[in-house]
């Protein structure tokens, strides 16, 4: 039957151009606009003077840009580090079946779905020193109080504890979408040749699933780089400047100095990282069956 | 591969784990959102006590009613709605045809730059967005914000119908063409009715994301255009507010979300996983 309709002429064009022109408008417009500004002196007055590579020689100078890439790779490492170990877990253990698995999966899915700002401001409640919960809990342990985001050295593992509370749902759901595609043969023939759980795990389940893995594992990496929201509301990049990463940077070069050129540099910047890091996600994605 | 040849202590033990695994990893979210609930419910006195209260000694409504009375909450929310309700909707508007197009032409080159949408950081979009809207005179209005988290809502929608259109049988709509159907109408007619769940799916994590934006809504907001997310933070604040109120205000704000994830659980799982999106 196909055969038949296959000399017809389909033209799906017209289905996609409105999307086109939306997305051009408020995707690549942008981005242009963006490597155009980068090189340009451009304060909100609105006087505009071409400057060459100057923010960027600028930008490789400025010691406070340094310390926020600094600021970035250390909270992305434990932001990745994390949520994708606990997701494992998660995932091996919500693909198991057990009485309201749904609902308890659900349960558990919840932070990331929560309003961030919303969820940000009740954990500085919770960070507190005096009258933060987590502060009670410690000490019902027997353990000191934490000084939590009120102090330089602890402020970027703390807000990590938030990362991770909000995004190990995600790193669950992508690796179980590997687990529920698994076949079962491997698993069956390995039942006769008496292989224990683990073993199980190690040579059938690990290995399967490593796609899945390097997906949460790059997706994670993406987010973390360019996580915003907890870090603004609960510390503003402070103490001082103790947890500016290069997207809160960013922002206040842009929206509290009004330098535009030279925020324009960091995002060229920023962005060509995340171009290819998200490359690299095609290209494994495009190895998977998991796209389906 | 549940091993039948266990036997029953062993069977014992692993139910054990599992449930121990199981409590472990929802209880950060559960104990989280009561700690939230109880703040939102007691009063100022109970809620700076040491050590803390955790089930409020009188409980009271008096936080939520002094959200709405003293503040302008209900502007907020007709602006979110109006926000994330427009966004959405033009969203699928122009991304369940696009999805359809894509799905047909087979063009995974073209849906993966919608996608690197997804991965860039909002702010890259931001500046370039901030002077457009400065020079077209839409900044401080609903349009502005409208038009921002298309940046949002289609991408998300782009992908979970193509998706969905890939899945569906090719024999109908063949049929449907070869009776002389224009193309628009197998897509109106045949495919969408078909691909009701997946437009569900998308709807409902457009909005979600949309909802929960916050970074358009600090840069592009006025006085006037503030959604909730931005409001809470901006206008709701530590200074202005004890603990109880602004617990209320944060719950009002995601509660929406969080009834719909509860709601909608399977369907979010299965939209999310096919497509690994977020913001």
């Amino acid at each position: 039957m196909s055969t038949a309709v296959a000399g017809m002429s389909r033209n799906y064009w017209p289905f996609i151009l409105p999307a086109l022109i939306a997305v051009l408008g408020v995707i690549v417009f942008p981005w242009i606009f963006t490597l155009y500004m980068s090189v340009h002196d451009w304060n909100v007055s609105g006087t505009v003077t071409f400057v060459g590579f100057e923010n960027y020689q600028k930008l490789f100078t400025d010691q406070r840009f340094y310390e926020a890439v600094g600021h970035t790779l250390y909270f992305t490492v434990l932001a990745v580090v994390f949520p994708v170990g606990l997701g494992l877990a998660a995932a091996l253990t919500f693909h198991r079946e057990f009485k309201g698995r749904g609902f308890l999966r659900g349960i558990f899915i919840m932070p990331m779905m929560a309003t961030p700002v919303a969820v940000a401001l009740v954990w500085t409640m919770m960070f507190h020193p005096q009258l933060g919960v987590l502060n009670y809990l410690l000490s019902l342990v027997g353990l000191p109080p934490a000084s939590w985001v009120y102090n330089a050295s602890t402020v970027i593992p703390t807000l990590v504890i938030v990362e991770i509370w909000h995004w190990t749902p995600l790193v669950m759901l992508i690796v179980l979408g590997g687990l529920a595609n698994l076949p079962s043969e491997p698993y069956e023939a390995a039942e006769i040749d008496g292989a224990t759980a683990f073993q199980k795990f190690r040579h059938i389940t690990f290995p399967l699933i490593l796609p899945n893995l390097m997906i949460a594992l790059i997706l994670r990496t993406i987010d973390a780089l360019k996580a915003f929201d907890t870090i603004y509301v609960i510390s503003q990049g402070g103490p001082g400047t103790a947890s500016e990463t290069m997207n809160i940077f960013l922002y206040l070069q842009a929206f509290a100095f009004f330098k535009l050129g030279y925020a324009s540099a960091v995002v060229v910047i920023f962005f060509t990282v995340v171009i290819l890091l998200s490359l690299l996600l095609l290209h494994v994605r495009q190895k998977t069956k998991w796209n389906v | 591969m549940a091993g039948y040849h266990k036997s029953g202590t062993k069977r014992w033990i692993d139910r054990l784990g599992l449930w121990l695994a199981v409590t472990l990893l929802v209880s950060p979210a559960i104990l989280f959102f009561l700690w939230m609930i109880s703040l939102s419910l007691k009063t100022e006195i109970d809620n700076i006590e040491w050590p803390p209260i955790f089930i409020p000694t009188a409980p009271t409504l008096a936080n939520y009613v002094q959200v709405f009375a003293e503040n302008n909450f209900g502007k907020y929310l007709l602006n979110s709605l109006l926000v994330t309700g427009g966004a959405t909707l033009i969203g699928l508007a122009v991304g369940i045809p696009a999805g359809y197009g894509l799905a047909k032409m087979k063009a995974t080159k073209l849906a993966g730059v919608i996608m690197i949408a997804r991965m860039t950081p909002a702010l890259s979009f931001l500046i370039p967005l901030f002077i457009a809207f400065q020079w077209l005179g839409l900044i401080n209005t609903i349009w502005a914000l409208v038009i921002t988290h298309l940046v949002i809502t289609i991408p998300i929608i782009v992908w979970v119908m193509m998706g969905t259109f890939e899945g569906l049988p090719q024999d109908l709509e063949d049929a449907a063409l070869i009776d002389g159907a224009t193309l628009w109408q197998s897509f109106l007619l045949v495919a969408m009715p078909l691909s009701r769940p997946g437009i569900v799916v998308a709807t409902i994590l457009s909005f979600i994301f949309s909802w929960n934006n916050f970074i358009f809504g600090v840069v592009l907001g006025g006085k006037d255009t503030k959604t909730l997310p931005v409001a809470v933070y901006s206008v709701l604040t530590f200074e202005q507010l004890s603990w109880g109120p602004l617990a209320a205000a944060a719950l009002l704000v995601t509660a929406p979300v969080l009834i719909v994830t509860i709601i909608a659980q399977r369907q979010i799982v299965v939209g999310l996983t096919a497509g690994g999106l977020k913001d």
